[in-house]
């Protein structure tokens, strides 16, 4: 892409300018664009470990708790110590959630380098399972934690996250991902997925690679845990559990594996098809699902990726 | 002591209905090197069958239960050959991701039809075979789960004869070991996967059941976590090895008993994964299986 710098600029910009107008939509399409920007976030950083590094990662929703119940506890517990009851100005609100989505983020990235440092000598289906099973394991860790509220969760997180924030890290996100990856540096993490045998053989160390996607990846779900957080304004474990990794590996194949255009469309679809299917209430689940199935019959290489495919030998 | 003996007892017959579901995990992994994720729903279509046979027939019969029995492993069996033929069937050869979303997108479409189907809330499992409980050196052992462990021994016994004394057993090794040149020696290999499906859905059938004579509360969701374990099972046994599948289910269902009953009970859906990670990073074929070497 030319120029990312500027395109970034362009839609902070924009960002803040959806932010200066939102009073003007309607409250339930800002519900529903804050929940696109979140899904787009969380599906763009797995598209960095899923896609293009080819590591099948199926614990993206235990990283997105980790952010979420950091970044929850910081606004909590460090809120009122630091601006008293009254909750401080808007700016000071600002800089504090800032500083929680950021160590939520850092704890996400912490928590992925310690999954990611011994699962990733695995391959495949087994990688998918270990991560599965670390992504289960911070679930029921986070239950058991009395502090963070146990089984019930965290609740009266106050309502930080706005529109701008949740476009402003769609904005980073995509940013970051794309100049990585078509950096001299990213092409290792293509080259670790289309061959790594190959790649170790050339002299590029994969297992850092896969490390590196993985902690970045895991970072920017942190990120998108603690605006959900902020948005939803209560947390409960089970809501992170491995459906929730799977709605998010959904976007990505959809998307077209490492494609950042494709998995944004993606999720933007699968945010948008379950509010549009609300009408027919119980049965949008089993559209759903069945969708999903057909998709994959009939499309495999993805829904909105149009690049043909090399035949592989 | 008697303590632990009791724990034992009820460890040995948790993990034999997680060793029975570990079976059709294996199975498919074996023929056609993929996680089959909507196992566990088939599981748990196989104890609403029951549900609903469990109905028709007397309680408490040998005869009714076995009954309801044979019916939900009938059932399933078709189910597995239906799912197989109509979603994984023309993926095959396809990039493993893909095969392994449509098996998640089954699995999904299996709980949600069946929750608009039976209806969410969960309901009561009939007691459909003879409950009694005998005493033996101080230990309770209930009628239930004698019935469990005699159940998963003599289909593993009959699983272990029809894949190494019969044709279509040697088919599925032979599938197993190299579908390319099974099919150049005249191996169906359509019909050998399609029986393989309907086998290991039968025995997940059989073990929805005998669950649910254990944990006597159903629901369309009730498969997920009993799934997922097995699948630790079957990967703990060494995955592809069918006896490797029936020793990791009763190591599980054992390990997991006993943290139940101790005062880390709360993490006891944890320890399944702790036990997954800890043998995939030291001994990733599994206890029983076979480390193959990658060629470039």
């Amino acid at each position: 892409m030319p120029k990312p710098h500027l395109a970034l600029i362009v839609a902070l910009l924009a960002a803040f300018g959806v932010q200066y107008f939102s009073d003007r939509f309607d409250p339930y399409y800002l519900d529903v664009l804050t929940g696109i920007g979140i899904n787009v976030i969380l599906a763009v950083s797995l598209n960095l470990v899923n896609g293009y590094t080819g590591q099948f990662s199926l614990g993206h929703a235990g990283f997105m708790s980790v952010g979420a119940y950091l970044s929850a506890a910081v606004t909590l517990f460090l809120g009122p110590k630091l601006f008293g009851e009254d909750g401080g100005t808007t700016l000071q609100q600002s800089g504090l959630f800032l500083a929680a989505l950021m160590a939520g983020g850092l704890s996400a990235a912490f928590a992925g380098l310690l999954v990611g440092v011994p699962s990733l000598r695995l391959k495949g289906d087994y990688l998918a399972l270990v991560t599965l099973g670390f992504g289960e394991i911070i679930r029921v860790v986070f239950q058991n934690v009395e502090v963070l509220g146990g089984a019930l969760g965290m609740n009266g997180i106050p309502p930080y996250t706005t529109i701008f924030w949740v476009l402003a890290f769609v904005a980073i996100t995509v940013f970051v991902v794309t100049c990585l990856v078509h950096s001299t540096y990213g092409r290792g993490f293509l080259a670790t997925r289309d061959d790594e045998i190959a790649s170790e053989a050339v002299g590029l160390n994969t297992t850092r690679y896969k490390i590196v996607a993985f902690v970045i990846g895991a970072f920017f779900a942190g990120i998108a845990g603690g605006l959900y957080g902020h948005f939803k304004l209560t947390i409960t474990p089970t809501g992170f559990d491995f459906t929730k990794s799977i709605e998010i590996v959904v976007m990505v194949i959809l998307g077209g594996m490492g494609n950042t255009l494709g998995v944004i469309l993606a999720a933007i679809l699968l945010t948008l098809l379950p509010e549009v299917l609300r009408p027919i209430a119980e049965y949008r689940m089993v559209l759903y699902s069945f969708l999903l199935i057909v998709l994959m019959l009939a499309r495999p290489q993805g829904l909105f990726n149009f690049k043909l495919r090399k035949g592989k030998a | 002591m008697s303590e632990f003996l009791q724990q034992l007892l009820n460890g040995l017959s948790l993990g034999a209905i997680y060793a029975l579901i570990a079976l059709g995990y294996t199975m498919v992994y074996g023929v056609l090197r993929f996680i089959n994720f909507a196992h566990s729903d088939v599981f748990m279509v196989g104890s609403f069958i029951g549900y609903y046979m469990g109905r028709l027939v007397p309680h408490e019969t040998l005869w009714g239960g076995l009954v309801v029995l044979a019916v939900a492993m009938i059932g399933c069996a078709i189910l597995g050959m239906t799912i197989e033929r109509l979603a994984y069937r023309r993926l095959r050869g396809s990039p493993t991701l893909n095969v392994l979303i449509t098996a998640i997108g089954v699995s999904l479409l299996l709980e949600y039809s069946g929750q608009i189907f039976f209806g969410a809330a969960p309901r009561n499992f009939p007691s459909i075979f003879p409950v009694r409980n005998f005493e033996v050196a101080g230990i309770i052992v209930g009628s239930n789960q004698l019935i469990v462990i005699a159940v998963s021994v003599v289909l593993m016994i009959v699983l272990q004869f029809i894949v190494y004394r019969t044709k279509i057993g040697t088919a599925m090794r032979a599938v197993s070991l190299n579908p390319k040149a099974a099919t150049l020696m005249g191996v169906n290999n359509d019909v050998v996967i399609s029986f393989t499906f309907g086998l290991g859905s039968a025995l997940a059938a059989a073990g929805g059941i005998l669950y649910a004579l254990n944990y006597p509360s159903i629901d369309p969701l009730m498969g997920v976590m009993p799934g997922l374990k097995a699948f630790v099972a079957a990967i703990l046994g060494g995955i592809g090895n069918i006896p490797g599948a029936a020793l990791g289910g009763l190591i599980l269902g054992t390990v997991e008993t006993f943290v139940n009953g101790s005062q880390w009970s709360t993490y006891k859906d944890a320890i399944a994964f702790a036990i997954l990670i800890i043998i995939l990073l030291f001994r990733p074929a599994g206890l029983l299986g076979r480390f193959t070497v990658e060629k470039v």
